[in-house]
């Protein structure tokens, strides 16, 4: 039986509303990432994470719960969920992700930021004042919402004189280029993905990758953002050998991800169909999404068979010698 | 028996973000859809174009099944933007009956 739709999408609508994210997520933990790298605040070029890594421990932690409550009758509390939720956060009860999960996904933006400066770029960051896109939320029609959560951006990004960002994933990036500048009047925000990005400037890899990596392109970067020939450049310069599945580039297949919230079982089969189709071609796959990694990674792992799902600066911080 | 409903049609049909009226039903987009949905969207969309409210929410949960991947629109060949369509159907029902 599947979850209540309306009470899932409102308990995030609610977040959002309340707490200017779907999940609640302190100032310490999203700036937790850049400890350490003395990013300047602010500046006219900013890196823009959109929260969506420092998302993913909850996300997936909430994930594993959503799936347990599909078939049970904890379903039919989701109601009674919402309406605690109005008044205190309830996902901060159901149980977080360890640290080492926090640390993982913060490494992967750290990683992001250092090879930008190491190929040169000069960026600086909104720490606690960075907020969500509201992604989730546009996929599931809460338009009024994210065109609130649009505007709240576009003022913090004036008000730091902000005129270019550098997104680190294809949901932000495909937010702040193409559906805030429809709903804001006047938006020029130059927007361009750490990909694009790296494609021009990124050096020759200080410690070639040597090896055959099966690619599989994020729907939002290859469909919605045209983001296709970038992450295939950056890897061929790392020296990977881009191994090409059937489907690939604008026909690429979905992970499953953009349902996991709602449909866990759907979302698993989208997943485990997809990982197939990308293990028939090798075990070493790259993807460039942490929504796609994080569905891919779940269904390779029912495999054992040593298929492995890696977000693609794993391999461009071996390459670059970066993993700080 | 269905009832046709002209404001639903005027609310969402007349609507700028969505449109199938170039719809030709030719079937690619049931055939490419990586999720396997068979209503979405050439059946769906006509429920909207003639009014058929009813037909539409009692479908929701195919229509928040939906991947929004897209897979469909590059086979297309009308170039009907579905995801989008699909985005306001959920608008629509989030709006009436989910009361966000």
């Amino acid at each position: 039986m599947a979850l209540p739709t309306g009470k899932v999408i409102g308990i995030m609508a609610d977040n959002l509303r309340k707490r200017k994210n779907v999940i609640p997520l302190s100032a310490k933990k999203s700036t937790a990432w850049a400890e350490g790298l003395n990013l300047p605040r602010g500046g006219e070029t900013v890196i823009y994470t959109g929260l969506l890594y420092q998302l993913m421990p909850g996300i997936t932690g909430l994930a594993a719960k959503m799936a347990s409550y599909e078939n049970s009758f904890m379903r039919h509390l989701m109601g009674m969920g919402r309406l605690a939720n109005k008044f205190i956060n309830v996902a901060a009860f159901m149980g977080g992700a360890k640290p080492a999960v926090y640390k993982e996904y913060n490494r992967i933006l750290r990683n992001i930021a250092c090879l930008l400066q190491k190929s040169g770029v000069e960026f600086g960051y909104l720490y606690e004042q960075e907020l969500y896109t509201g992604a989730l939320l546009h996929d599931n029609g809460v338009e009024h919402l994210v065109k609130k959560q649009a505007r709240r951006i576009w003022d913090v990004l004036q008000a730091n004189g902000v005129k270019e960002v550098i997104t680190t994933d294809p949901h932000t990036t495909n937010m702040l280029r193409s559906v805030f500048p429809e709903v804001i009047e006047g938006y020029d925000l130059k927007v361009r993905s750490y990909l694009e990005v790296l494609a021009e400037v990124a050096p020759e890899a200080t410690n070639p990758l040597n090896k055959e990596l099966v690619i599989h392109d994020s729907c939002m970067y290859a469909r919605y953002e045209d983001v296709i020939d970038e992450p295939r450049q950056v890897l061929a310069k790392a020296g990977a050998k881009v191994v090409e599945p059937d489907y690939a580039g604008k026909l690429t297949w979905c992970c499953g991800g953009p349902v996991e919230s709602l449909f866990p079982s759907k979302s698993k089969k989208v997943a485990e169909e997809r990982v197939s189709q990308l293990a028939e071609n090798g075990r070493q796959i790259t993807a460039m999404c942490p929504i796609c990694v994080f569905s891919l990674r779940e269904a390779a792992e029912k495999r054992d068979d040593g298929t492995e799902i890696h977000d693609i600066i794993d391999h461009l911080s071996e390459a670059y010698c970066l993993d700080k | 028996m269905y009832k046709i409903d002209a404001d639903f049609v005027e609310a969402v049909s007349h609507s700028d973000e969505f449109n199938a009226n170039a719809c030709m039903h030719c079937g690619n987009c049931t055939a490419s859809c990586p999720m396997g949905l068979e209503l979405l969207p050439r059946k769906l969309f006509r429920y909207v174009v003639v009014g058929l409210e009813k037909m539409v929410v009692e479908n929701a949960e195919t229509i928040y099944s939906c991947l929004l991947c897209k897979m469909c629109e590059e086979s297309c060949p009308a170039d009907v933007h579905i995801a989008g369509n699909v985005k306001k159907l959920r608008n629509y029902i989030n709006t009436k009956y989910y009361k966000l």
